[in-house]
């Protein structure tokens, strides 16, 4: 076969792949629009304020109510220890501490 | 139009021939590349669905939450409080919240207890979240025991696990009635973790957030707006390992391009001066290095992105989840809605794909427009 | 067929180290002959095949063309003359390395955008005529010094050029290769092919093929043949 054949249908094949991705991406984001409304709803219900992706620092738990001290809260020179710190930036927006 | 077609075929049969010349290098160069677009359309895809997540699903949060501070830390807020807010006008519906952190030993892992409004279950009951109920085997019936804040033991039945769907809310989560919260924790009757309240007028919160501050000095209200731009921007370049993720990528994009641009070798040249001599136009020439950089560049980037929606949505983050999980034992799982942005993609095959390829016609023009008769003295 | 009128050339002009290699030549040449060009190297035999075959402008002169004048034609329109004119056997034969002697001799004709079957059909003819089909496959770093030449040959005729111009084909060739590469010189002016050859080996210039010879030194024609 010749060489630029194989090219293009290598780029065929990905692109067909890709949009049978995103077609099934369409798909999922139909069929979970339920369970989203359920989160929600418990979301309003409970009064949460954050959605749990680090459990192991307080600040990286509820990152928007934390605040600018909790990471220094051993002492002011005390660096960052808890690795989901390091993903979390400070909350942004904020208007005091 | 044919011609057209079947010039390309060509041109592109001669660059994969040319490129299979130094098969090695150039085998790395994709795989290098394709890893790299994986790398950043992974952080893309992730980003952006949580983020999108975030903005549905927090949408019913309160819409001002108000902390008290003590010597620069969140305090506990004395009930009396609520009736000075009460007094504002505009805000409606002002409670107090109950909720903390629990640390379980045996599990090492840290719990967020919550009061709800509503609790149903009764004292010596509570629900636990799914993350919890995983990590422990613990299902409803079972029991589960704390240790009170003076050292007692305290035993909780769980009445039901909450649902797996609402984990990324709820995966920690242990709702629990407000007596055995106070008797946990020794919390004092009067006192809440904070005070949460509406405002009936969406254009009236900042105002009211304003006049809260004011009224009571040594609070700090968040609102709501706060709540959800925390979450729109979480992720993003600023944050620490991202930025280190970003520098890799594009240092290594520079050390590609730098590579290519930094001119071409003897036997590039040479080859040049052959197709030239030959009859192929300064266009031709050009044409082909445009699909040298091309066919590396776009091959690498339909393959990472396509690998990289499969690495985010059909097996969960699973590269990542040691970054995330850090130190926690309990982790809940990134089962995310796949929502992706058009214009990130298309973002990231701009930055990915034109970068690239212009850096392998650059050099070449120089080399593409000499004079043929080089090639016959050489 | 072609005509030059006081054709000069000079390299790194206004510089210290300016070189005339073309000095004033004036020639006709005609078409469907073989005409050698014959001098000691530096007389300027391959600048002067390199200016009649488009491959580079002379410094002064003007080359005309089958009444065509070619000298002041831009850069796009010269290549298209040279690519449809001219086929050229160079002297170190030039093929593409890591590439097959097939694609080699296909590769003229690549941006012309002819279907591909038929382009391969007219190249492994080629190939067939000088005897080479067999080697199609192999790499061209891994072909014979004559069988190099060869499809060198094959790779100046894909576009089936009227004019044929080889600088010092028989350098790099024994006695007997170079006899067979006057067999094809023959064979193409059989077929109605005008040849254009630079050349100091005396084996060439003395073969009965050739129809004209012109001497050449320090960058002027000496003597311009019958």
């Amino acid at each position: 076969m010749r060489r630029s054949s194989l090219f293009f249908l290598y780029l065929g094949i990905q692109t067909v792949l890709l949009a049978a991705a995103f077609t099934h991406a369409a798909y999922l984001r139909g069929g979970h629009a339920s369970d989203i409304a359920g989160t929600a709803a418990m979301v309003q219900r409970l009064e949460l304020t954050d959605l749990c992706l680090f459990t192991e620092a307080r600040y990286t738990r509820h990152p928007t109510q934390a605040d600018m001290f909790a990471p220094f809260q051993d002492h002011p020179l005390s660096l960052e220890h808890f690795p989901s710190g390091s993903l979390l930036g400070p909350r942004q927006g904020r208007r005091g501490p | 139009m044919r011609i057209w077609i079947e010039k390309q075929r060509n041109v592109i049969d001669f660059t994969l021939s040319s490129l299979a010349r130094r098969k090695g290098k150039n085998i790395a160069l994709l795989l290098v590349y394709t890893l790299l677009v994986f790398l950043l359309a992974s952080v893309m895809f992730f980003t952006h669905a949580l983020r999108k997540e975030a903005s549905l699903v927090l949408q019913g949060a309160p819409e001002i939450v108000v902390q008290r501070m003590a010597a620069g830390r969140h305090d506990l807020v004395p009930g009396t409080y609520m009736d000075a807010i009460r007094a504002i006008r505009g805000a409606s519906d002002v409670h107090g919240r109950l909720w903390g952190y629990y640390f379980d030993p045996v599990m090492r892992a840290n719990y967020t207890l919550m009061v709800p409004q509503d609790f149903s279950f009764g004292e010596g009951n509570i629900a636990v979240g799914h993350g919890i109920s995983r990590s422990r085997f613990a299902y409803a019936g079972d029991l589960l025991s704390f240790r009170r804040y003076d050292g007692e033991p305290m035993v909780l039945t769980i009445s039901e696990v909450l649902s797996p769907a609402s984990e990324l809310v709820s995966s920690d989560l242990i709702l629990i009635s407000e007596r055995d919260f106070r008797r946990l924790f020794g919390m004092a009757e009067g006192m809440f973790t904070d005070i949460v309240l509406t405002v009936r007028n969406a254009k009236e919160v900042a105002t009211v957030a304003g006049k809260v501050q004011k009224l009571l000095p040594d609070t700090r209200p968040i609102m709501k707006s706060e709540i959800l731009r925390t979450y729109d921007t979480i992720f993003d370049w600023r944050s620490g390992l991202i930025v280190v993720i970003l520098s890799a990528a594009v240092l290594a994009f520079v050390i590609f391009a730098w590579d290519k641009a930094s001119g071409l070798s003897a036997e590039e040249r040479k080859e040049i001066g052959i197709l030239k001599a030959v009859g192929w136009e300064t266009s031709d020439v050009l044409l082909m290095k445009f699909w040298e950089g091309t066919t590396v560049s776009l091959s690498s980037f339909l393959a990472g992105v396509l690998l990289a929606y499969v690495h985010v949505f059909f097996t969960d983050v699973v590269l990542f989840e040691p970054v995330l999980k850090g130190w926690s034992t309990l982790y809940p799982t990134f089962k995310l809605v796949p929502y992706i942005s058009a214009y990130q993609v298309a973002t990231l095959f701009f930055l990915t794909v034109v970068p690239y390829t212009v850096a392998t016609i650059i050099p070449s023009w120089r080399a593409a427009t000499i004079d043929p008769d080089s090639v016959m003295r050489s | 067929m072609i005509d030059l009128k006081d054709i000069r050339k000079v390299f790194n002009e206004g510089k210290a180290h300016a070189l005339t290699a073309v000095d004033g030549v004036s020639l006709s040449l005609e078409a469907r002959q073989v005409t050698v060009f014959r001098g000691p190297s530096g007389s300027g035999k391959t600048t002067l095949l390199s200016l009649v075959g488009c491959m580079a402008r002379p410094t002064q002169g003007r080359i005309v063309l089958e009444d065509r004048e070619i000298t002041s034609l831009p850069e796009r329109f010269l290549t298209e003359v040279r690519r449809s004119t001219f086929g050229f056997i160079f002297q170190q034969f030039n093929l593409v390395k890591g590439i097959t002697a097939l694609e080699n001799v296909m590769l003229p004709a690549y941006p012309l955008g002819e279907s591909h079957a038929s382009l391969k059909r007219r190249a492994r003819e080629l190939l067939d005529l000088f005897g080479i089909l067999p080697r199609e496959s192999s790499r061209s770093e891994w072909l014979s010094g004559g069988e190099a030449q060869r499809t060198a040959i094959a790779r100046a005729l894909i576009n089936d050029p009227p004019v044929i111009i080889a600088d010092e084909p028989t350098a790099h060739l024994d006695t007997k290769l170079s006899r067979e590469f006057m067999d094809i010189v023959a064979r193409l002016k059989a077929s109605r092919k005008t040849v254009i050859i630079a050349i100091h080996d005396p084996l060439v210039y003395e073969s009965p093929v050739i129809d004209r010879v012109v001497t050449m030194r320090d960058g002027r024609i000496e003597a311009a043949g019958p």
